[in-house]
């Protein structure tokens, strides 16, 4: 299946390529993005899924608008070649989105380094190996919009997931340096940091009051990609909250529970 | 549609770069080889065959649509293949590589007393380029397009063959790669008859003409010249619709230059570096941005007609070569003048007895949509024998239309409507000018015999379709 091409090339239609896209914020920013009138290369592992959504994103716009490509981000090796074949076959991309990452539920005591690995494998490994691959190109083109799902977990490192903290520090930093790179080249770096989002990875963690839609996130994600903006807190008053919490002195901040 | 696959990149990641048409209206990534040696085409297809990517034919960029972009995958740059194979000086034959320019061209052969048949406007297209174009120059009437002054060809073909053709030999083939578009095969050397000159200056005379009308009328009549040119100015309206004007140039004959050895010289044709003696040219499209938008284009046009008409009518005067035919290389980078969002052109080729009618109603459009057109050119055109011609008994009109973000998708709908009016008068189109086009509107003037015929003859030359470009894509897949 190939997606449907531009009318002209004068007009060519937004094209992104989505890391992590069968569930949660990614297949919600999938569907906001079709919406929007973007063409997508969608890729995750689970391929039920996957395809799943392409045939329901494609039958709501009447067009193929999605493609699915079954991936797993742990796959290092094969990642340039995949980003070549998805260049290759989209001709162009202007916006890559890596949502991937998994997130086992830590208790207060457990030290597990299978969790940690498999949670920094995919939430940060998996993001240098294809976010590398979108700056190279971004780079050469002098253009292009880079978007990490990243968490207001590492702004701190709290009690609850080390592992999780970590990784989503090391991305957050990571796409502060590549927007420092590229900014000067014309590529937007935006760094998405949700808070509580109803999705199945928060529920599986435990988490069950206070999240926020996640259709209304994926709406707020892609406003901030039309804004090209640099770091957005969804919902915005996160912002407020987490300027809190990262000015809360170390002497207090080891004796809370969250 | 690619079958990159397996565990390794296909193409080498390091020649990934930005890929833009003339215009800078279009840009796409291109993994871009720049050999020098036909051999090396023979490994890229061959890489291509095994590893199934597609490959782009480019030689100088110069084209204002999409006919050299191949996104996402393979870009053969040609401009580095321009060894000069042959040249005999007494007959004025020229054999050279694809990657060889029209400014390689005159700088070798002038000095000799030869010159190019057919000259574009620019000198810096390749022959390669402007062979797969067929490009034609301000005298189609008289020279035909370049195709007609070639000898004879070489061409390695991705089904591995290397061809040599001639009007004669392979003839279906010489027709077919000549205004091809580079979707057939690889130009490796291309043999050119010149013509014989007397003298570096042509003798010119520019005057000016009220209305669109008096314009055709103008081109039409003037049509014995060796050149006939007219230039119109699209964003006049009411009674001075499509006014403009004219500049028709003869080559001199022998003896009426006292000095043919200096004005034939490169040194006297080349344009000075300065403008007034002071103002570097390469600085005047900086300065020109600042105009380029309806207001600024409307005050130039106006007061340029307005001296054409009162201080530079009817002048005649002798003018070099290269200054006359080589006007749009007067200001270096002007497309840049354009901004950020660059320029499209769309030229339409109308039989002779619709032109005046169809292009009043087009120009009309244009103004009516907030659209005008910043620069128009008419020139006379005749048929010829090549297989995508774009030409006709005839005239035709070159417009530059400027391209932002904000304008593109009315642009995309204004250029749909000229096609419309266009193809009812039997009009025909340029690929090395198109960026309009869809499939079915190529169909429609190419017609369904032509386009078999292409092919059939691309499915013999290329049966894996390695050669395409976004051009091809867009104007010849199945509808």
């Amino acid at each position: 299946m190939t997606l449907s091409p531009d009318l002209t090339p004068l007009t060519p239609r937004k094209r992104a390529v989505l890391v992590g896209a069968s569930s949660g914020i990614g297949a919600a920013l999938a569907r906001e993005l079709a919406h929007r009138g973007y063409a997508l290369a969608l890729l995750a592992r689970r391929a039920g899924a996957l395809d799943a959504l392409c045939r329901e994103i494609n039958a709501a716009a009447g067009d193929t608008r999605a493609v699915a490509y079954t991936h797993d981000v742990t796959d290092y090796e094969l990642i340039p070649a995949l980003f070549q074949k998805l260049l290759a076959d989209l001709g162009r991309i202007d916006s890559v989105v890596y949502a991937a990452g998994v997130m086992p539920t830590v208790t207060f005591t457990e030290y597990n380094f299978d969790k940690d690995k498999a949670m920094v494998d995919s939430q940060l490994l998996g993001a240098l190996a294809w976010l590398g691959q979108a700056a190279a190109l971004f780079e050469r083109m002098g253009e292009g919009q880079i978007v990490g799902i990243a968490s207001v977990a590492g702004d701190r490192g709290r009690v609850l997931n080390p592992g999780y903290g970590a990784a989503k520090a090391g991305f957050v930093t990571y796409l502060e340096s590549l927007r420092n790179r590229l900014t000067r080249r014309g590529v937007n770096v935006l760094t998405i940091k949700p808070g509580r989002v109803d999705t199945e990875m928060s529920r599986a963690a435990g988490m069950t009051r206070g999240l926020y839609p996640v259709g209304k996130t994926a709406a707020a994600i892609a406003r901030a990609m039309h804004k090209r903006k640099q770091v957005v807190y969804i919902p915005g008053w996160y912002r407020f909250l987490m300027l809190g919490i990262i000015h809360t002195p170390s002497f207090i901040f080891r004796r809370l529970k969250f | 549609m690619s079958h990159l696959n397996g565990r390794h990149p296909a193409l080498p990641a390091d020649r990934l770069t930005r890929v833009e048409n003339f215009g800078h209206s279009i840009a796409a990534p291109g993994y871009v080889f720049r050999p020098t040696q036909p051999g090396q085409v023979a490994d890229l297809f061959h890489a291509a065959r095994k590893q199934g990517f597609t490959i782009g034919l480019r030689g100088a960029g110069r084209s204002y649509g999409d006919a050299a972009i191949n996104r996402g995958q393979a870009v053969l740059d040609l401009s580095r293949m321009r060894r000069l194979l042959a040249w005999d000086p007494h007959k004025g034959i020229l054999k050279v590589e694809p990657g060889f320019t029209i400014q390689n061209l005159w700088q070798s052969t002038l000095e000799d007393g030869w010159w190019g048949p057919v000259m574009p406007g620019t000198m810096f297209p390749t022959l390669g380029g402007c062979l797969s174009s067929n490009i034609h120059g301000k005298n189609n009437w008289h020279a035909g397009p370049i195709g007609e002054h070639v000898l004879e060809f070489t061409a390695l073909l991705p089904n591995g063959r290397e061809v040599t053709c001639t009007p004669g030999k392979n003839a279906d083939l010489f027709h077919a790669m000549i205004g091809g578009m580079g979707l057939l095969g690889v130009f490796t050397s291309i043999t050119l008859q010149l013509k014989k000159v007397h003298s570096g200056y042509l003798d010119v005379r520019a005057w000016a003409e009220p209305n669109l009308a008096r314009i055709l009328a103008a081109t039409d009549e003037g049509k014995d010249h060796d050149y006939i040119v007219g230039w119109v100015d699209c964003t006049a309206g009411g009674r001075g619709l499509g006014r403009g004007q004219m500049h028709s140039a003869d080559y001199l004959p022998e003896g009426a230059d006292p000095e043919p050895a200096q004005s034939l010289r490169v040194e006297h044709q080349a344009l000075s570096p300065n403008l007034f003696g002071i103002v570097p040219r390469s600085i005047i499209h900086q300065a020109m941005k600042l105009g380029f938008h309806n207001p600024g284009i409307w005050a130039v046009n106006t007061a340029k007609y307005t001296l054409n008409r009162t201080l530079g009518h009817d002048k005649r005067y002798w003018q070099s070569f290269v200054a006359f035919n080589f006007l749009l290389d007067y200001v270096p980078d002007w497309e840049r003048a354009y901004g950020r969002g660059g320029l499209i052109q769309y030229q339409t080729f109308l039989p002779k007895a619709a032109a005046a009618e169809a292009w009043r109603d087009m120009l009309r459009l244009c103004q009516r949509r907030g659209l005008p057109s910043y620069l128009g050119v008419v020139k006379r055109h005749r048929p010829d024998k090549f297989l995508l011609s774009h030409a006709l008994d005839g005239f035709s009109l070159a417009m530059d239309f400027k391209v932002s973000d904000r304008n593109r998708h009315k642009l995309h709908a204004l250029t749909a409507d000229l096609t419309r009016i266009a193809l009812a008068a039997g009009g025909r189109f340029y690929f090395a000018k198109d960026s309009a086009l869809t499939a079915a509107d190529a169909r429609a003037y190419l017609g369904d015999e032509t386009i078999a015929k292409f092919q059939v003859l691309k499915h013999k030359s290329d049966p894996h379709g390695i050669l395409q470009t976004d051009l091809y894509r867009r104007c010849f897949s199945n509808e």
